[in-house]
């Protein structure tokens, strides 16, 4: 990789060759991060309760999950902060059991920044290279390589009070880069800032690591910043790994409701599964209507059963009749509501005898919502269909 | 609350006021009373009293030994307090409540008992007027201070901050050196003071320490008050309210500029 | 669960071999400080005395026992807590509206007023001392003013006597009493004082019923404090006080100054220390469970 180079030449005069080919092919493995039946207990309760991953060298991976579901404390346990109650954290193969956080060689950015106040912004981004000893011509020089990658070029004699949430989270991120660490720590940077300069700092995050190559685990309770940067996310609900997937597949085709509905609205019908006949599932609901899924949906014992669609794949059409289609699920409803929120328009159409089903419709062409009250069918495909196991 | 109640409270406190400091601002004008003996208010004013405070032999002697005992008092104390102060906050071990309370007791412990105690002891290792062991018994007797103080500044320094340079890849000693003293200087230099002014106000195990050799200001003061009220006590007192007022001066800075810096950070 | 994650693990725990936090030997020199020159002396003072004793076990509890009930110690015992007692609610009562009105205080006021507490608290008790005998003396600043306008004609007795010791004291405790109840009084909020208001309590009742039962944890907590240190104190009452008023902590003084009587010394001293260590862990309790309670 070109980074190591520069590193070396930073670094020392002219590197000797067999350096470099020592270092060449460890370099290409960096940062390869394998947690195994990681767990921490506080008292009876296991916040973390055996979590097992792999995360590839150069994998942007985040740990999704609402507050309480143990991200953070996994987060610090990889870090070393915390020391976990068993289980064991990997860093391309060797336990780090022993090796305190400052040997660990990962980069972290912590959700307030932790921006040493009493340091100007050079100082800052220039510590971890001060304490790994280098000299000052080659930290002047890799710190005014940093500052230019986040785009705080001409900041590095302010002092962190001068500036803004924005950038001094660009300082922590520098500051957490500037070493070259092959895997960086992340602990929900973005949950400060505002909306649009949260999506702005998103793109930057993800072009850095991009451009570096190095792992990123990101820790957050934010579905759409999971999805955006992310190449695979893992949920976590209380403590366990619910599902690890790329976005796509965990948005599409979730593991369970909790999953399905962390991820985005979700309607999630309620019904029992009949017994199968030729291709396929079929639910069956309270008021008697069958729905219907391909065959290897997931479901659970006991019978009962949840249809799984995403509210944006349901058409909504007014009247009180339609033509049915063998590959389409049907139901009629009356509508309950519309919501006005932007970008769509989203409805809440009363089923007999279930909850209220959640329709989006995207506001590409401006028409005239469907009145409260109105006769509507419903239809999405079969295909898209998914029975996930009835919560408990 | 009616504006007549808000009146009268107003008014009390206003009257406890001058309640509180007349005292203290009696004595600071008597020292510079032009008489030969203590009548308020003095019918002219000189600097006398001083000049015999600054003067004589004993007094001298008695305000170097003070200074002297209060250095090694707040060096001690403060630095040992520190580590204490950093230790409970950072560190995770059993019994830490158990731990402070225990630490704490010097102050609880009615104090002429404590000076009976160290008393006793210095008496049998023979160390009665000797300035280092009054000094380190002082540090004790200022220790829960300086405890209380210190914990109050190292909890308000975010342990992000000691976490995110440790993941950084410093060592220990570069973190303490570099993060955490620089951040907890205000706090440290506020203790050192209350130290200092805890050990240069003691009066207790002083009185039973000191021997002859290293009588402090106040022993002095105690003595000079079970023979004869004079006026130079007047000028002591005054000078040491003025040591007081100092201390509390310089710590309302400090705890000005600290509370500046915590709004700055993140 | 989801098979395609999980890998068992079935390893030793991590904990074992993770590298030991060296922070809490920082301890270290706090601990052998406290050990060596405050615990140490203590236990020797008393286990020394007591085995110095001369005549065993049986004459020493006979000591004990005379002199515990002898009529000088019990009339100390009864004075200290007599005078400990007036002094607590003599403070509490001066100090209550005070600290109310820093909690509504600003800017200058506030300063102010906090000056005038954190001055004498600060200030070197025998200064203090010295202070209330140059204004109570039989010439003091009180008594000729009082007699220059007329209100009297000879000097009013109040130094080397009971009230000497107690304005002594309370002085030099108000700023104990004054700052724990502030401590308190600003976790009360004010919502429910204007609610009890608007709902149509009068002022007072409304103190009565609302604001003052809030303000009681601090109100116990400063009685406590202010009581454990009077039950101490020796340097105010030794100066101020007069024949007969002798508290224990001067009669322990004596038994040393006096009669070089250390087991008798060392017997009084353990007395009140024990008091006093129960007292303390009555507010300890006190404090802890109110602060769960009160805090918000």
């Amino acid at each position: 990789m070109v980074e190591v180079d520069s590193d070396l030449a930073a670094r020392r005069a002219p590197a000797a060759v067999d350096e470099l080919a020592l270092l060449a092919p460890v370099a290409a493995a960096r940062g390869a991060i394998e947690l195994r039946g990681l767990t921490k207990r506080y008292g009876e309760e296991a916040v973390v309760d055996a979590i097992a991953l792999s995360i590839a060298p150069g994998e942007f991976f985040s740990l999704l999950g609402p507050s309480g579901s143990g991200k953070t404390t996994t987060l610090m346990m990889v870090a070393g902060f915390v020391q976990p109650d068993g289980g064991a954290v990997l860093l391309d193969g060797e336990d780090l059991a022993a090796v305190p956080p400052q040997k660990r060689g990962f980069g972290m950015v912590f959700q307030n920044y932790a921006i040493f106040p009493h340091l100007s912004v050079f100082e800052n981004i220039a510590f971890p290279l001060r304490a790994r000893r280098w000299a000052n011509g080659a930290v002047a020089e890799r710190v005014s390589w940093a500052l230019d990658l986040v785009r705080l070029g001409r900041f590095g004699d302010r002092h962190t009070h001068q500036l803004s949430g924005g950038q001094q989270q660009r300082v922590a991120l520098a500051r957490a880069i500037v070493f070259h660490p092959p895997v960086v720590l992340m602990d929900e940077p973005l949950g400060a800032l505002d909306k649009n300069l949260r999506f702005e700092m998103q793109v930057e995050i993800k072009e850095i690591q991009q451009r570096l190559g190095m792992t990123v685990l990101y820790v957050t309770h934010d579905q759409e910043e999971a999805m955006s940067m992310s190449d695979r996310i893992a949920i976590l609900n209380r403590g366990r790994i619910d599902q690890v997937g790329p976005p796509g597949e965990v948005y599409e085709r979730p593991a369970n409701p909790f999953v399905g509905r962390f991820l985005g609205e979700a309607n999630l019908i309620e019904g029992t599964i009949a017994p199968q006949f030729g291709d396929g599932t079929r639910l069956v609901l309270p008021s008697g209507h069958e729905l219907r899924a391909p065959s290897g949906s997931r479901r659970s014992d006991g019978g009962r059963g949840m249809l799984f669609i995403r509210p944006e794949r349901v058409e909504i059409t007014a009247g009180a009749n339609a033509a049915g289609d063998v590959r389409q699920n049907m139901l009629a409803g009356t509508i309950r509501r519309c919501s006005f929120l932007g970008n769509i328009l989203r409805y809440a159409v009363d089923v007999d005898g279930l909850a209220p089903i959640t329709v989006d419709i995207q506001n590409a062409v401006r028409v005239a919502p469907l009145p409260v009250g109105a006769l509507v069918v419903l239809r999405w495909p079969v295909a898209e269909s998914l029975i996930l196991p009835a919560e408990p | 609350m009616r504006r007549w109640a808000a009146f009268l409270l107003r008014l009390y406190v206003a009257a406890a006021c001058v309640c509180l400091l007349a005292p203290i601002l009696i004595v600071v004008i008597l020292a510079f009373s032009g008489e030969g003996y203590l009548h308020f208010p003095p019918a002219s004013l000189s600097l006398q009293w001083f000049a015999r405070f600054f003067g004589d032999l004993q007094w001298q002697h008695a305000l170097m030994s003070s200074l002297l005992i209060g250095a090694i008092a707040c060096l001690v104390s403060t630095t040992v307090g520190f580590f204490a102060a950093y230790a409970f906050l950072r560190a995770e071990f059993r019994g830490k409540k158990l731990l402070l309370s225990l630490m704490l007791t010097p102050i609880i412990v009615p104090s002429i008992i404590t000076a009976i105690a160290m008393y006793y002891l210095a008496g049998r290792l023979g160390l009665i007027g000797n300035f280092l062991w009054l000094g380190l018994c002082h540090a004790v007797i200022a220790m829960p201070i300086v405890l209380l103080i210190l914990l109050a500044a190292l909890h308000a320094v975010d342990p992000n901050l000691e976490r995110a340079a440790l993941g950084l890849g410093g060592s220990r000693l570069r973190v303490f050196y570099r993060i955490v003293l620089p951040l907890a200087l205000p706090g440290i230099l506020s203790a050192a003071l209350f130290a200092f002014l805890a050990s240069f106000d003691e009066l207790l195990i002083s009185l039973f320490l000191a021997g002859v050799r290293a009588q402090t200001l106040p022993v002095r003061i105690w003595n000079s008050l079970n023979l004869q009220v004079e006026p130079t006590i007047a000028a002591v007192s005054a000078f040491l309210i003025g040591v007081t007022t100092l201390i509390l001066a310089a710590d309302g800075i400090l705890r000005h500029r600290r509370g500046r810096r915590r709004q700055t950070a993140g | 669960m989801t098979g395609s994650i999980a890998s068992p693990w079935t390893g030793s725990p991590a904990a074992a071999k993770a590298p030991r936090d060296p922070t809490p030997l920082l301890l270290l020199p706090g601990i052998a400080m406290l050990v060596l020159m405050f615990l140490v002396p203590m236990v020797l003072f008393f286990v020394r005395t007591f085995m110095e004793f001369q005549g065993g076990t049986a004459a020493f509890l006979a000591q004990a026992r005379s002199l515990l009930f002898s009529q000088p110690y019990l009339t100390a015992l009864a004075t200290t807590n007599w005078i400990a007692l007036i002094v607590t609610l003599a403070v509490l009562l001066v100090g209550y509206p005070i600290a109310y009105y820093l909690t509504t205080a600003t800017g200058p006021s506030f300063s102010l007023v906090v000056l005038s507490i954190v001055l004498p608290y600060f200030t070197s008790i025998i200064v203090r001392t010295f202070s209330w005998m140059v204004l109570l003396g039989e010439h003091g600043l009180v008594n000729d003013t009082l007699r220059a306008i007329g209100v009297i004609s000879e000097p009013l007795p109040l130094m080397y006597n009971r009230l000497g010791v107690l304005i002594g004291m309370s002085y030099v405790l108000l700023p104990y009493m004054v700052l724990t109840l502030y401590a308190a009084m600003r976790g009360i909020d004010t919502s429910l004082v204007r609610a009890a208001e608007g709902l149509g309590a009068s002022g007072f009742y409304t103190f009565r019923r609302v604001y003052f039962p809030l303000s009681l944890h601090g109100v116990l907590s400063g009685a406590l404090i202010v009581y454990i240190l009077s039950i101490g104190y020796f340097i105010t009452p030794a100066l101020m006080g007069g024949q007969h008023d002798i508290m224990v902590a001067m009669l322990i003084d004596r038994e040393l100054e006096v009669a070089v009587d250390w087991p008798s010394a060392a017997l009084m001293s353990l007395s009140l220390l024990v008091v006093t260590l129960a007292l303390y862990a009555i507010y300890y309790r006190v404090t802890d469970v109110r602060r769960l309670i009160g805090a918000r």
